[in-house]
């Protein structure tokens, strides 16, 4: 293949593999956005946590399948405790001030993660070695594979249970309608509880993939939530497939931004086509174009 | 069509906006008790008594950073509390400002008094012309909107470094005025306090204007202020443009008292953090928004002294206050305050 | 609404007078109040942690064996989290309601450069843990710094570089302050060392891959080295994307990864990866007679004793450095007194520290040469001295 060629399969492979960390982020912020419309902006905690436990269950002798099992149940947990402590009770508090609780939420989870395991940078062992994989002569390292195949798998088994399962369908309902919901029986509470539990999981999948090649640290969801929340919001807030469309475009943005442009503008290039998107398709890429309900 | 009535409007207010209109009997006890003039006179009081309370130069400095990210929140809450609509980037404008000083004043030898109204003219009309593009946006699109125009402001800061200094940021000169250093808590304090007086002033005047009342229709139902004729962008913008010229003076004050400027000055967290200066004092208020402001000036000052567990305790009180208090500090321990008083008033 | 706002302001008041209370009772013992801020979050927790770390437990020794002349050290520290206006304010408070004797800290060059207006006017003298030039040059009268410059940083790597024959560089930066500070002290020092810049990328310090950068400056004609000025995760991640490449040039990265931690997050593809770092990081290593040998195998033992095996960083070693000149210089002058201490800081004559011999003058706050640094190879997930 000519020398260009590869460099451009360089940079999708690399904007690729960020981009599905991105996604990932991404869907747990549409997933919370559609049950509650909240924005949670803890969602980068999430992705912090599930490295963080992972790297401490390690460090006391748990085998990796374990504590990856183990960090994902913990960060669920804290998920659902966030949702039944702080976000239930502000049901009915303005959208500003929900933020402001979720902002909150993320500087206590920092906050507790540094008192409680340090504040040191931790590497994970990758899932399956380091040795770089030759396509077409460009590299991938196997835990980009990894973080591909999970993230599609996740995608599909997404699907299945909003499409195939009552409890999935339940919850599309509620995002639709909420008060419709309820009166055919759905358990409105219950939704909300799931889709935080769900985001949770999805937060601590992508904290976990993405650590043996970034490390991990109390403050690494910082940065990551963010990038997920303007891949969401890219893609058209509440929209899964807008999520994963939001997130993968991102990625190959800046990874294609930094090897054709400019790498000290990379971070401004992903905000600023964010913004020309939103300034043509006001509701994101794939958002719902709603008429304001009066 | 549902509720017209806006939602951020206390009913003590309404009393009063009704009892001007009619033109009727606002007693000297009502006029007192009003945000306007009641408010305002509680608020210089609070200023000239304030320093009887600060024994050096760091509590001043407290004070004055007070003061200073009141002034910016003040004008946030415009927006926020009375436009209903939300911004994450102001702490760019407010960092744009602090910049255009320090830009001007050291590299191209202007005085500290012409750099500020030059860096809020130039502040206005970058908002000016984003406004319009950005404010079609709603909801948490807008959020995003303008936490991006915040980061790509910060970004530009911390990478032109020929220009800002870089991420390390750059020295601003200490203000001379007649050939007298302006450094020290005291005299900043009475400097920033006439801003604040002044920034306070213009936004009670605009809330009790014509647009100020165009405006909460805004914030109650924009489809309904728009059918019943309201031109409502036209409102938005030029609140928008207001209170990113106010985070801009806001940012030369900060530049010259301390004479310091950095990019993290219009980080997200900055941004956000302003935002929940507005929401924690109470949206819509005034005087909600210097108490905010205030407050969470000072709590970083006192969890200082927890160490470890600052953060752990900040993030805490951010997320109880919002759930027990969800209208903010001062709606709410206003009401708290009403409905003791009809207890006692009762037994 | 008056009486609301007056009460919430009243509260406000109080804290106030809290504040000022705990100040005053503070002033009636009679310590030697050692003022400290540092980066203990945020991007630059790294350094602030181990810096922290190091001044807790030797101003705990120094006070278990009664102190120094005769009075004991108190420590007053406030977390900047790398934000240079939360030290301006930390350092004010320091300064006018801790009145502390001393301030040692500011992990990052931006934090201590928002500092040093105030310490220049408030002459209380202030020992720096940071790496820019610019803190030391042009010399400011109460300012000193303990760890190497990072123009000496470039200066040592564009050295070794020579010597191995090769002379086209590139350079990939993390855009944070300290990767910026010494891109710019490369660039310049670069041709006094016949070094010619071929390609110069950066990198967000939060970014979480970098092949893309690297992928252009492989592709880039006539490569000999890359230098990765940065520090955090970044470099980490860089070594592994270049290993992830196959680039075969030799890679150098800063004094700023100088830890175990490093090698830990890069792994196999740390191996080969040059740095100058102090000799705190090879003490096992150093030939018996070498003068710096107990002062740092002293210094990691103590610190790993307490901390774990492995944990010792350069940078914890920069505030064991300021502490001890800070020390030597009240003993030396036989008081605390602020301009008795700046002017003994200044005389400080063959100090030896774990960042290497000392000798402070009137025009130089650093006291630090070349020769101090020591270049390091990783070999076998360990440092390997490669002079």
């Amino acid at each position: 293949m000519p020398p260009a060629l590869v460099e451009l399969l360089q940079f999708l492979f690399s904007g690729l593999t960020s981009g599905a960390i991105y996604a990932l982020v991404a869907l747990g912020f549409a997933l919370i956005y559609n049950a509650s419309h909240v924005i949670n902006f803890a969602q980068g905690e999430f992705v912090m946590l599930g490295g963080m436990v992972t790297w401490a269950l390690l460090s006391q002798g748990v085998g990796l399948p374990l504590a990856i099992l183990g960090a994902v149940a913990l960060t669920v947990l804290i998920g659902l405790a966030l949702e039944k402590l702080a976000i239930e009770r502000a049901r009915n508090a303005d959208v500003v001030t929900l933020i402001i609780i979720t902002v909150g939420a993320g500087i206590f989870l920092r906050g507790l993660t540094s008192v409680t395991l340090g504040k040191d940078l931790h590497a994970l062992p990758a899932f399956s070695g380091n040795d770089p994989i030759d396509i077409l002569g460009a590299t991938l390292i196997p835990q980009s594979l990894w973080i591909l195949g999970v993230t599609a798998a996740v995608m599909v088994a997404l699907h299945l249970f909003f499409n195939h399962t009552l409890l999935g369908k339940a919850i599309l309902a509620t995002s639709h309608n909420p008060l419709a919901a309820r009166l055919v029986g759905v358990n409105v509470n219950f939704v909300l509880l799931l889709s935080f539990g769900l985001s949770a999981l999805l937060g601590a999948v992508a904290g976990i993939l993405i650590a043996p090649i970034t490390a991990t640290h109390f403050e690494v969801g910082i940065m990551l939530g963010l990038k997920g929340f303007a891949a969401a919001i890219l893609g058209g807030l509440g929209s899964g497939p807008g999520a994963i469309v939001g997130g993968l475009l991102l990625g190959i943005i800046e990874s294609l931004g930094a090897g054709y442009i400019s790498s000290e503008y990379k971070d401004a290039m992903a905000f600023v086509v964010i913004l020309g998107v939103l300034f043509f398709m006001p509701s994101g890429l794939l958002g719902k174009r709603g008429t304001e309900r009066v | 069509m549902a509720d017209i009535r806006p939602s951020g409007y206390s009913k003590h207010r309404k009393k009063q906006t009704y009892s001007r209109r009619l033109g009727t009997r606002a007693t000297p006890l009502q006029t007192l008790m009003s945000e306007r003039v009641g408010g305002m006179g509680a608020l210089i009081l609070v200023i000239l008594v304030l320093p009887l309370l600060l024994s050096n130069n760091y509590q001043y400095d407290v004070a004055i950073s007070m003061g200073i990210n009141a002034i910016v929140v003040v004008g946030l809450n415009l927006l926020i509390g009375y436009a209903g609509q939300i911004s994450l980037g102001h702490a760019g404008f407010y960092a744009l400002g602090a910049y255009a000083s320090a830009i001007l004043t050291t590299r191209y030898g202007l005085h500290g008094a012409l750099a500020m109204p030059l860096g809020a003219i130039g502040v206005g009309l970058m908002a000016y012309v984003i406004a319009r593009p950005i404010l079609r946006l709603s909801g948490h699109y807008l959020a995003m909107a303008t936490l991006g125009v915040g980061i790509i402001i910060n970004i530009a800061i911390s990478r032109e470094a020929w220009l800002t200094g870089g991420p390390d940021g750059m020295y601003v000169p200490a203000m001379q005025v007649a050939g007298v250093e302006l450094y020290g808590g005291q005299i900043w304090y009475w400097i920033v306090a006439a801003f604040l007086i002044l920034a306070v002033w213009l936004a009670l005047n605009l809330i009790d204007s014509p647009i100020g009342r165009a405006l909460r229709g805004l914030h109650g139902a924009e489809v309904a202020a728009e059918t019943s004729g309201v031109d409502t962008t036209r409102y938005k913008v030029m609140v928008f443009v207001i209170s990113a010229v106010m985070a801009s003076v806001a940012g030369s004050l900060s530049a010259h008292f301390s004479e310091f400027v950095t990019p993290d000055k219009a980080s997200f967290f900055h941004s956000i953090l302003f935002v929940t200066m507005v929401v924690f004092g109470g949206m819509a208020s005034t005087f909600g928004a210097v108490v905010g402001a205030a407050a969470l000036t000072l709590l970083p000052q006192l969890l200082a002294d927890f160490a470890s567990y600052e953060h752990m305790i900040l993030g805490l009180i951010m997320m109880v206050v919002m759930i027990f208090m969800p209208k903010g500090l001062v709606p709410s321990l206003g009401a708290l305050a009403r409905r003791r008083r009809r207890q006692e008033a009762r037994s | 609404m008056v009486k609301r706002f007056t009460r919430a302001l009243m509260m406000v008041g109080a804290a106030c007078i809290a504040l000022g209370v705990t100040a005053q009772a503070r002033a009636q013992e009679d310590p030697i109040r050692i003022g400290s801020f540092l980066a203990v979050t945020g991007p630059a927790s790294f350094l602030g942690d181990p810096e922290l770390k190091t001044l807790e437990m030797y101003i705990h020794r120094i006070n278990g064996a009664g102190g120094l002349i005769g009075r004991p050290l108190e420590l007053i520290h406030y977390d900047t989290g790398a934000d240079a206006n939360k030290a301006r304010t930390f350092a004010k408070r320091l300064l006018e309601e801790d009145e502390v004797d001393v301030i040692l800290g500011g992990s990052t060059t931006g934090t201590t450069m928002a500092v040093i207006p105030l310490v220049e006017r408030a002459e209380v003298p202030f020992v720096s843990f940071a790496g820019g030039v610019v803190i030391i040059e042009p010399v400011k009268p109460w300012v000193f710094k303990t760890p190497h410059t990072d123009r000496m940083a470039c200066g040592k790597i564009f050295e070794d570089i020579r010597s191995r024959g090769l002379s086209r560089v590139a350079l990939i930066s993390g855009t944070g302050g300290f990767g910026k500070s010494m891109r710019e002290q490369c660039t310049q020092v670069a041709p006094a060392h016949d070094i010619e810049i071929v390609a110069d990328e950066t990198y967000a310090p939060s970014d979480t891959d970098m092949v893309a950068q690297l992928t252009k400056i492989k592709n880039t004609e006539g490569v000999e080295a890359v230098v990765n000025p940065g520090f955090g995760q970044g470099p980490a991640i860089v070594t592994k994307n270049f290993a992830q490449l196959g680039f075969e040039v030799p890679l150098y990265q800063s004094h700023g990864v100088a830890s175990k931690k490093f090698i830990e997050l890069a792994g196999d593809a740390a191996e080969g990866v040059r740095l100058p770092a102090s000799a705190l990081l090879v003490a096992e290593k150093l030939p018996m007679d070498d003068p710096q040998r107990p002062v740092v195998m002293g210094y990691k033992t103590t610190y790993e004793a307490e901390h774990g095996e492995g944990s010792v960083s350069t940078f914890g070693g920069h505030a064991y450095d300021g502490l001890m000149m800070y020390k030597q210089a009240v003993e030396a002058a036989g008081t605390a007194d602020p301009a008795a201490v700046r002017d003994a800081l200044e005389a400080i004559q063959g100090f030896m520290g774990t960042a290497g011999e000392v000798t402070m003058s009137a025009d130089d706050h650093l006291g630090l040469d070349l020769s101090a640094f020591r270049m390091l190879e990783i070999r076998e997930g360990d440092w390997v001295l490669v002079e």
